[in-house]
């Protein structure tokens, strides 16, 4: 039995744990909610990056192609038809990412809010009120946004707003109203004249796992901002311009019959569009993989595993939180094989989160039978 | 609870709050329409060209530019605001492993929430003005959190050796 193990046994850290991580509390519900969002937002990623992304971006380039070509032909019902096509492509990609990083986002800010809980001097039911609507709205959100591409505005008295996009805002607005009402317990708690302050385990857990996860976490979160402020510096605008640039080209030259310079720049601008998603996807990576991995080194002393398999799920983490952004980058250059590779991290994380999982749902039982005793 | 810590706990909370309020009245009020309008200005691009009318065609594309210019810095301003606000906040509750003086620990905090307030909204000025002035802001305001983010990455490293 290692020395954290046998901290967790002993009565008074049982008794404290348990007040704070008992059945169906608020902390409860945000940390095996906030781990099952971000879980479920990671497969959903890897899902559509192994079999939308990348057909549906070849879908987008071929109406491209047909829509420079109705133009050489001077045919502009196809040209209309073809961008009606690419309208719908892009809503099903941009709903589907929209769908993934908002139940990934909503994940940390449910695991941050378990953090926060002993300091939000509410009762316990209105912390629990407070953290199911959070759960619903997180819930709601991401799965409105999935759906507004399949619902379209079927029904809608709105002009461009369907039913799927009226109940994601209504999402949306749930977890606004919870955050502000998290704001207010935070500050309740630190005009009590006489506050409570108990210290909490996992403010103040140093182990092995826990330190790793948060030096390499904010190692992670500074690569992401480096990495940020050399593509806004260096490729940002002359991305945009170049944008700018090769649209022309594909209707000037489509239109003066030179369809050799017309399909190159079909050509060139999706090349252009796939730079600037890998280097948008890499960014927004490594930062959020970052912070995930900060917010896990919290929760060390939850994970109901041997030190060993910790550290091991830990260090599985960090590699796959940085295989993928850089294999991510590297698509430009190695194409699929880099793809293949980054869907591996991907899946290293999410093995390692699942593992994680596992060990808080292990170490509540325990706590359980334990206080109940 | 030090004040390093508060800075950081209520600035990132607050600012993470403001990033939602504004995507949720981004989303409802503007976001559909734009998108509605960068397809429309793009497809009556491609449909004028075909109709051998060039500088509509032009016009239109260039419409397209600007709204897309618009479009990705009104997401980036939201994205940013709620990402730096969680990141301040994560930061807040281990601040403390932060291995310097109160004094540098303030420093680093007032550092990190100007830099996350500042650099949306740079980003977020350009769509109304394109010349350096927001440029200069949003540059200001990353390379403020790039500053407090290698000095709390170097503080919890002292606090590991």
């Amino acid at each position: 039995m290692s020395a954290h193990e046998g901290a967790i046994r002993s009565g008074a850290s049982v008794t404290q744990s348990a007040d704070r991580f008992a059945p169906f509390s608020a902390r409860r519900i945000f940390v095996i909610g906030g781990i099952a969002l971000i879980l479920c937002g990671m497969i959903l990623g890897d899902i559509f990056a192994a079999f939308i992304l990348h057909p549906n971006a070849n879908r987008i380039g071929e109406n491209l192609l047909a829509a420079t070509r109705a133009v050489a032909s001077h045919d502009p019902q196809a040209a209309g038809a073809a961008f009606q096509n690419i309208g719908g492509l892009l809503e099903n990609r941009g709903t589907k990412v929209d769908a993934h990083s908002h139940m990934i986002g909503f994940g940390y800010i449910a695991l941050l809010f378990a953090l926060l809980q002993p300091y939000v001097a509410f009762s316990e039911s209105a912390k629990k009120f407070l953290a199911k609507l959070f759960l619903s709205g997180a819930i709601l959100l991401p799965v409105g946004v999935f759906l507004i591409h399949y619902v379209g505005l079927a029904g809608s008295p709105f002009a461009a707003i369907g039913w799927a996009s009226v109940f994601a805002d209504l999402g949306g607005f749930f977890v606004w109203v919870v955050c502000l009402c998290e704001l207010a317990g935070l500050a309740k708690y630190f005009r009590l004249q006489t506050p409570v302050r108990t210290s909490d385990e996992l403010l103040s857990d140093r182990s092995w796992p826990a330190r790793a996860l948060l030096s390499g976490g904010t190692i992670l979160v500074l690569i992401g901002f480096l990495h940020g402020s050399y593509y806004a510096g260096t490729h940002l605008f002359r991305y945009e311009a170049r944008d700018s640039e090769l649209l022309s080209a594909m209707t000037t030259r489509a239109a003066a019959g030179d369809s050799a310079a017309a399909l190159q720049a079909v050509a060139d601008y999706g090349r252009l569009q796939g730079a600037k998603a890998v280097n948008v996807a890499a960014h927004a990576h490594v930062i959020e993989f970052g912070i995930l991995a900060i917010l896990l080194a919290f929760f060390q002393p939850y994970i109901f595993l041997r030190e060993k398999w910790r550290r091991i799920w830990a260090v599985v983490l960090l590699i796959g939180s940085l295989a993928l952004p850089v294999f991510v980058l590297l698509e430009l250059q190695w194409g699929l094989l880099a793809g293949g590779f980054a869907d591996v991290g991907g899946l290293l994380v999410i093995v390692a989160l699942f593992a994680m999982l596992v060990g808080i749902w292990r170490y509540t039982g325990k706590i359980d039978s334990a206080a109940a005793s | 609870m030090r004040t390093s810590r508060k800075l950081l706990i209520f600035g990132g909370l607050a600012l993470a709050i403001w990033g939602m309020g504004y995507g949720i009245w981004y989303a409802v009020f503007i976001e559909h329409q734009t998108l509605d309008g960068l397809g429309s200005a793009l497809a009556t691009g491609f449909m004028r060209a075909a109709e051998n009318r060039l500088t509509e065609s032009q016009a239109a594309l260039a419409d397209a530019t600007s709204r897309s210019f618009v479009y990705v810095r009104q997401v980036d301003a939201h994205g940013h605001w709620i990402g730096l606000g969680l990141l301040l906040l994560i930061l807040g509750i281990a601040f403390d492993r932060v291995e310097f003086g109160e004094r540098i620990r303030v420093y680093l905090a007032i550092a990190l929430l100007a830099g996350a307030v500042i650099f949306p909204l740079g980003v977020l000025l350009e769509t109304w003005n394109r010349g350096m002035g927001p440029q200069a802001i949003a540059v200001s305001g990353s390379a403020l959190v790039i500053l407090g983010l290698s000095g709390t990455a170097w503080g919890f490293a002292r606090s590991n050796s």
